[in-house]
């Protein structure tokens, strides 16, 4: 056709090209500044480069390590070993609010402090989703964090029976229950005096089960078992060959009162207790136990096959199964091996009835029988972690140091000393069916000499081990708060947290989104204040009340851009929130005469500084 | 003189042959791009701000990035200067605009039927009186805003034109402003006028040329 030819069909085609390349300055998708990092060869070079993440990059791991008796739970980065966040559970941290507003001061009771022992992170199929992780405390709870905004959504306790509450917070491969087991034996119920001479036969262990319901998280009781009065240490749920089976190291199986150190440590082995979780279930289920406290006690003696007892030499400490659920590892602090135990020769032990006798009704497995080995790793063995390639990390206390060695063919490839002291240590998702082997981090009791003098308090060491290669390769040291006693390791990409409160998502019934909705509203001696947050202004910016009136404020952060807290504190009333953004909270106090300032208390803006009000109480 | 108009008249009344008509028919669909695509976009980066914020400017809405929250952060944000916030309501340009521009692609197709050189020229006009029209009101609303800054604000910054085209740093932020699809698809339409309106010239050129 003459159109295709004609000069001026040209002419479009040229402007159509001058146009396309018009369109192709289009607005960049970075800011001008952005960089990149180079590389490096030498050995300290190669430890500072696999620990170094560079500014503006993240790490490839989460870690959550206990906070011990500060009562928190410490998030930080691995490889880079930069502590990114606190989570406060059972201690009120002001920095973040938590505590002082109704709703956490409502799930903290009356207890201002708790032990956290051992995070655990909630599993599915064995491996770790991400979803929640759980927490105990010696008080006899145990909290549940919501790691889609790394709050603490519930505390459930403190739960009858249990007497510190160490053998805490272990995670069944799906997430079905989250256990507890006692660590001072008492008589129960709980507030019954018993005279230390019936130590032996009135003083009852409690091991119980803590339901979770498998879509929300929520915790609730589910069973619990009696115990002979032993000290029940730590705990790991079987995985595949061994699901169904929970176990817990025990110590003072003497049932010794008096200096324990010495009367304590008198048996050459003590029990690792191997309960039928599912079984006990079923029997919860059916309403079976005793009403103990409240609460439905199972007695093992009354129901064959709950509960079994594996001897384990010597004060065992940590029980810890290997990827497969084959193997049963359990760490006698007081001697020089680990044991290692077959799971498919304690199933066979238990169907030949190869006991050597009973502790209150309990039959005790043969040990012979039921092990595998005592690999030599060295003195004072405590906890053990696995590797994806069947090698096995176990932790020396006495001897400072972390010996590695092969699961079956139990031979001691290397050990690495730690500085000092190691209690426990975490490998990279190091307890689920799939560990990913690379990093690992020896929780150490003693630092001192190790960094700066900071006086007589010294902070707690965590040490970066490279586990990638047969020997192990001292990366970092970092300096935690008091006091990691374990930690869970788990992959970056595995979480998935949101950093703004969706509008939609707020169901609160005192939550507003627009200035005009903020006001006071009176019902007798209570008042309500509605106020809004957003950059940078609290509205209403003053209010007046009577004396004596119990005043609530609701305060909304309206913002729904990441990173913008807002904070509220009230002088002279001991309040500080802090709100992010999308969510409401609520304060409740009584009213005294006065003029009070209430400003902004978290950093949010230029304008950061005129974000206060005045609240006039007549 | 006469003997001018006459040939002009002529000129004009020459009808329209295929090519030019499709051009046009071209051009009143290009004109629907209003309907879907955003006109223009600003991005905006700041040191705080890595990721950017992003306005969409349609023909009936403002859209902000991120799910919508880029325009409630960019008016927070604009706040401590004075200007005013961008509120969807403040655009009357929204209600008329795809009115008008629907209008207009009926008048093109209305070209084509009645299919005249005169009738090009119409549209044509029409159009580059409507694409200056639309730009220069771009351009004023943006000076506008940047130039009724509220006297209270509480972060005085000298009045100030956002760019219409290109980048532009203002304070702390790289700002990159760009036509998009809808406008590109205005502009081709504009050219497609133009280029029927030459192509029939030349054909009614040709046909005069064979006749005599």
């Amino acid at each position: 056709m003459n159109w295709i030819r004609s000069r001026s069909a040209a002419w479009t085609v040229m402007a159509v090209v001058a146009l396309a390349l018009f369109a192709s300055r289009c607005a960049p998708s970075a800011p001008k500044g952005a960089q990149k990092a180079a590389a490096g060869s030498s050995d300290i070079a190669v430890a500072a480069q696999k620990t170094y993440v560079a500014p503006g990059d993240l790490d490839e791991y989460y870690f959550f390590a206990s906070g011990g008796h500060s009562g928190q739970v410490y998030v930080y980065g691995v490889p880079s070993m930069r502590h990114l966040a606190t989570i406060p559970v059972f201690t009120p941290y002001p920095a973040t609010g938590y505590g002082f507003d109704d709703d956490t001061k409502k799930m903290l009771g009356n207890l201002t402090w708790g032990d956290v022992h051992h995070p655990a992170l909630s599993e599915t199929n064995g491996d770790y989703d991400g979803r929640w992780l759980f927490v105990n405390e010696m008080n006899g709870r145990v909290a549940r964090i919501d790691l889609r905004d790394f709050k603490t959504r519930q505390i459930l306790g403190p739960i009858p029976n249990v007497s510190g509450n160490h053998g805490s917070a272990f995670v069944t491969p799906n997430s079905e229950y989250s256990m507890m087991a006692s660590r001072f034996s008492i008589p129960i119920p709980k507030g019954t005096p018993g005279a230390i001479s019936t130590y032996a036969t009135d003083y009852k262990g409690v091991i119980t089960g803590i339901k979770i319901d498998p879509k929300s998280g929520e915790l609730s009781f589910g069973w619990q078992v009696l115990m002979p009065p032993f000290n029940y240490d730590l705990g790991d749920a079987g995985k595949k060959a061994s699901n169904g089976y929970m176990f817990f190291t025990s110590y003072n199986t003497e049932r010794a009162t008096g200096k324990l150190e010495v009367t304590s440590t008198q048996r050459d082995r003590d029990y690792i207790a191997m309960v039928d979780w599912k079984m006990a279930e079923k029997l919860a289920a059916e309403g079976k136990g005793t009403l103990i406290g409240g609460v439905k006690v199972l007695n093992p003696k009354d129901y064959p096959g709950l509960v079994f007892f594996i001897p384990c030499g010597k004060s065992p400490h940590g029980v810890d199964v290997a990827p497969d659920g084959n193997w049963i590892v359990g760490s006698g602090k007081l001697q020089g091996v680990t044991t290692v135990f077959n799971f498919e020769k304690i199933q066979t032990a238990i169907r030949n009835k190869d006991f050597t006798g009973d502790e209150d009704g309990i039959p005790v497995l043969k040990y012979e029988s039921v092990k595998d080995a005592e690999v030599p790793v060295g003195l004072g063995p405590l906890h053990t972690q696995f590797g994806p390639d069947g090698y096995a990390y176990t932790s020396l206390f006495v001897d400072s140091a972390v010996a590695k060695w092969k699961l079956g063919t139990w031979e001691v490839v290397d050990k690495i000393p730690m500085s000092y002291s190691i209690g426990h240590l975490t490998a990279a998702e190091g307890d689920t069916v799939s560990p990913d082997g690379k990093y690992l981090i020896g929780l150490n009791k003693l630092s001192h000499g190790r960094h700066l003098s900071v006086g007589p308090s010294q902070p707690e060491s965590s040490q970066l081990v490279d586990i990638s290669d047969e020997k192990m390769k001292l990366l970092y040291d970092a300096f935690t708060e008091p006091e990691p006693h374990y930690a869970q390791m788990i992959k970056a990409d595995k979480l998935h947290p949101i950093e703004v409160y969706p509008k939609e998502e707020n169901k609160h019934p005192y939550a507003i989104w627009d200035v005009k909705d903020a006001g006071v509203t009176r019902n007798g001696n209570k008042v309500l204040v509605k106020m809004v947050a957003v950059r940078s202004t609290f509205t209403p910016t003053d209010f007046e009340v009577k004396e004596g009136d119990e005043v609530t404020i609701a305060l909304t952060n309206i913002e729904q851009t990441t990173d913008e807290l807002h904070g509220l504190g009230l002088l002279d009333y001991n309040i500080n929130v802090v709100v992010d953004p999308g969510e409401t909270k609520t304060v409740t106090f009584k009213a005294k005469r006065g003029t009070f300032p209430y400003y902004c208390t978290n950093f949010c803006s230029a304008l950061h500084q005129e974000m206060q009000g005045y609240m006039i109480v007549r | 003189m006469h003997e001018y108009f006459s040939r002009l008249n002529r000129f004009l009344s020459q009808p329209l042959d295929l090519s030019p008509r499709l051009m046009i028919a071209a051009a009143a669909l290009l004109l629907c791009a209003i309907y879907l695509f955003p006109l223009w976009n600003l991005t905006m980066f700041a040191p705080q701000y890595p990721e950017g914020l992003r306005l969409d400017i349609y023909s009936y809405k403002l859209e902000g990035g991120n799910h919508g929250q880029d325009v409630k952060e960019i008016n927070i944000l604009n706040h401590y200067i004075g200007m005013r916030d961008l509120i969807a309501d403040d655009f009357t340009e929204f209600k008329w605009l795809p009115f008008v521009v629907g209008a207009i692609a009926l008048l093109y197709l209305r070209a084509m039927v009645l299919g005249t050189v005169g009738h090009v020229l119409d549209v044509l006009v029409l159009n580059l009186y409507f694409s200056a029209f639309a730009l220069w009101s771009f351009g004023y609303k943006m000076y506008l805003y940047g130039h009724t800054l509220a006297p209270t604000a509480a972060v005085k910054v000298p009045p100030f034109m956002p760019p219409m085209f290109g980048y532009k740093q203002l304070a702390n932020f790289e700002v990159y402003s760009y036509p998009q699809a809808a406008s590109y698809a205005m502009g081709l339409s504009t050219l497609l006028i133009a280029g029927a309106f030459i192509v029939a010239w030349r054909q009614a050129g040709r046909r005069r040329a064979d006749a005599a």
